[in-house]
């Protein structure tokens, strides 16, 4: 095959072909997406934005938005190439969505739950002032309604554009979720790729079950980061869900086809979900 | 006493080869105005001539030189002064300002992590339990501390110990002062973010008091790892930030050269910091950086420490608990952010303990009851083109 015959394949227009990350085949863009966007020759779990996070997740119809006032603000006054203000305009168009952080009430088979889902398209899923407070929030709601919390993670970290502002909505999201535990709040964290920096680093690890998505990149520092300080190649794998899972940091790794699946089982061994799939007279009225 | 490597305590001979390579650029000027001032003091003492005169004149030139240059510091400057080698340090602190220190080593699992310091002090007659990053002094111990940052057993070590400090009823101190947590194959092994994760998530429910103190470099996560507390306070000129000026100019500007913009833009310093709300206390140094008179800066922080002891002993601990959960909950929250509580307010009823009702939740939305639960997509492999 000639160089130019392969060109013209890639710049198909109409996006009709997606191109793996994972083994760079091209993949029919349709059968990708129904496919959940995971390779179907390699298996590779790309990164999917919140809105498919939860069309996958949730039980269909059941999925109610909270808390989509809360909108990002520059309150440094943060320039860099463009003003802070600005990126968040275009981060807004871009993605239809007012920060990097979609929560809400829904169903999975059936039990309900609080569900909150980083979104990378996002400015890459970074956590400031309002991820954080979103994620306080859920887990509050979730406290409340005495339903488990499940959190699905994409980042790079905390947004720097916000300073220690977003640094402290580590502790911010830690507090309510040391809150919602102590008063016997059940939570889910699911890792997925790349999951990095101030996420890691806070709410993210300290959830009652840690599951990842397969060869998601999980870690404190980026690889790049490491590289820059010990000079040395990283080994073969490194902070992938695989790694982690070996080393004893996670405590199981799922498939996207299987993880609501997992996720229901896991919680119907909670308090607040052994008794689903309720007999269907007793949740008609209430 | 003990022998000090502090610039004021030392033989003058000694001084003028320390200021060299250590100082500041900004500082220059106050460098000239001291050395003149040192030739004439040197003058004085061999001549019969009266030069009080001059060395008035040079003196208060000198202290209103330092006045003026330190009371205008850039965001950089104050990086600078607070990474300055002879300002004092976790040890110094511990040296100077801590009365029979009995040093804990370990965190019982993996090893003994040389960047944080634990031990049992006395600070001003106060018995606490004190942690903090150790940057070391020599170029030996340096490497041996990682220059401050510190591993996952670091961070379990500050946890086992803190929770040791709780048992035996005593306030815990953390003097922070780290560029950031270690970036490295080995700490990513043993889990540096969820060591850190951990700390922050626990250091909300230990029960006794919890000073912090940003004594120079308050660095991101590795520095939040110690620094959840009751009281938290910033050296004058300290830092605290989400990234060091370096690492955030190298990802926006893709060069450290623009580490004087980004510390402009982090509001990184300790006045920024307090103007955001998101810290209790500035705690001044003297004129000229708490290096140019260690002693005097680390007896202010010793009596801060001990006199917010004594205010928040008188706290229930409960209360105090409820506190430092709703410091950090509302920490510099937006206005928007109380509507979206009232959203969840009238969502909700009163907030009852989890899991012990009878009542099912009401969360379904009519239109789904009796719905059947999806399937699931496909095989795991998928199906082939």
């Amino acid at each position: 095959m000639g160089w130019g015959l392969r060109r013209k394949k890639k710049d198909m227009p109409g996006g009709l072909w997606t191109k793996c990350k994972g083994c760079s085949a091209m993949i029919y863009t349709k059968e990708f997406a129904q496919n959940a966007h995971v390779c179907p020759k390699c298996g590779f779990h790309h990164t999917i934005n919140a809105r498919t996070r939860i069309e996958i997740t949730a039980d269909p119809g059941t999925f109610a938005e909270k808390f989509t006032d809360l909108r990002p603000r520059d309150r440094l006054g943060f320039v860099d190439k463009e003003p802070y203000a600005e990126k968040i305009e275009n981060a807004q168009k871009k993605t239809g969505q007012n920060d990097a952080c979609i929560a809400g009430t829904c169903e999975i088979e059936g039990i309900p739950v609080v569900l909150a889902v980083l979104d990378f398209s996002f400015m890459g899923g970074s956590m400031g002032e309002i991820v954080g407070e979103k994620l306080a929030c859920a887990i509050e709601l979730a406290e409340a309604n005495r339903v488990p919390v499940i959190i699905f993670s994409a980042s790079g970290g905390a947004r720097m554009h916000e300073g220690a502002i977003s640094l402290m909505q580590m502790a911010k999201t830690c507090a309510a979720l040391n809150h919602y535990r102590n008063r016997g709040g059940v939570s889910i964290s699911v890792l997925t790729n790349p999951t990095t920096g101030g996420v890691t680093a806070s709410f993210a690890s300290v959830c009652d079950f840690l599951i990842a998505e397969p060869k998601a990149l999980i870690g404190f520092a980026g690889p790049r980061v490491i590289q820059n300080t010990i000079r040395q190649e990283l080994p073969e794998g490194f902070q992938r869900s695989e790694f982690l899972l070996e080393k004893g940091q996670i405590d199981s790794i799922i498939d996207r086809h299987a993880l609501r699946g997992q996720i229901a089982t896991i919680l119907r061994y909670t308090p607040q979900g052994r008794d689903y799939p309720k007999p269907k007279t007793a949740t008609a009225e209430s | 006493m003990r022998e000090h490597r502090f610039h004021a305590a030392m033989p003058r001979k000694d001084r003028k080869s320390i200021s060299g390579p250590t100082a500041l650029p900004f500082k220059k000027p106050i460098e000239d105005v001291r050395s003149r001032l040192e030739e004439l003091e040197e003058l004085a003492g061999q001549t019969t001539h009266d030069l009080s005169e001059e060395l008035a004149f040079y003196r208060d030139r000198l202290e209103r030189l330092t006045q003026e240059i330190y009371g205008e510091l850039t965001p950089w400057n104050r990086v600078q002064v607070a990474r300055h080698p002879n300002r004092p340090l976790t040890s110094d602190f511990v040296e100077h300002l801590c009365a029979d220190f009995v040093e804990l080593h370990g965190d019982g699992y993996y090893g003994d992590d040389r960047a944080i310091l634990t031990g049992l002090a006395t600070i001003y007659g106060e018995k606490v339990l004190l942690v903090g990053h150790r940057k070391g002094k020599s170029t030996k111990e340096r490497l041996a501390c990682h220059f401050g940052s510190a591993h996952p057993e670091g961070y379990r070590k500050a946890l086992r110990k803190m929770r040791l400090g709780e048992r035996l009823g005593l306030p815990i101190v953390c003097l922070v002062n780290t560029p950031g947590a270690y970036p490295g194959v080995g700490a990513e092994e043993r889990g540096q973010a969820r060591a850190i994760a951990e700390n922050i998530f626990e250091m909300f429910e230990i029960r006794t008091q919890i000073i912090v103190v940003v004594i120079g470099e308050g660095g991101s996560g590795g520095a939040l790892g110690i620094a959840v507390g009751d009281h938290i306070a910033m050296m004058e000129n300290s830092w605290y930030s989400v990234i060091s000026p370096e690492g955030c100019a190298s990802i926006l500007w893709r060069s450290a050269d623009g580490k004087e913009q980004a510390a402009e833009a982090l509001k990184l310093t300790a006045q920024d910091m307090q103007g955001l709300g998101l810290v209790d206390e500035i705690l001044p140094e003297p004129v000229g950086g708490a290096h140019a008179d260690p002693r005097t800066a680390m007896n202010g922080v010793g009596e801060a420490i001990a006199a917010r002891i004594q205010a928040l002993r008188s706290v229930p601990l409960d209360e105090l608990l409820e506190a430092r959960y709703q410091k950090f909950r509302r920490i510099a929250q937006l206005e928007q952010a109380i509507q979206a509580e009232a959203e969840k307010a009238a969502n909700t009823g009163p907030r009852e303990v989890l899991g012990d009702s009878d009542e099912s939740p009401d969360l379904i939305p009519e239109g789904r009851k009796g719905v059947p639960p999806r399937r699931t997509p496909g095989s795991p492999r998928g199906r082939r083109l």
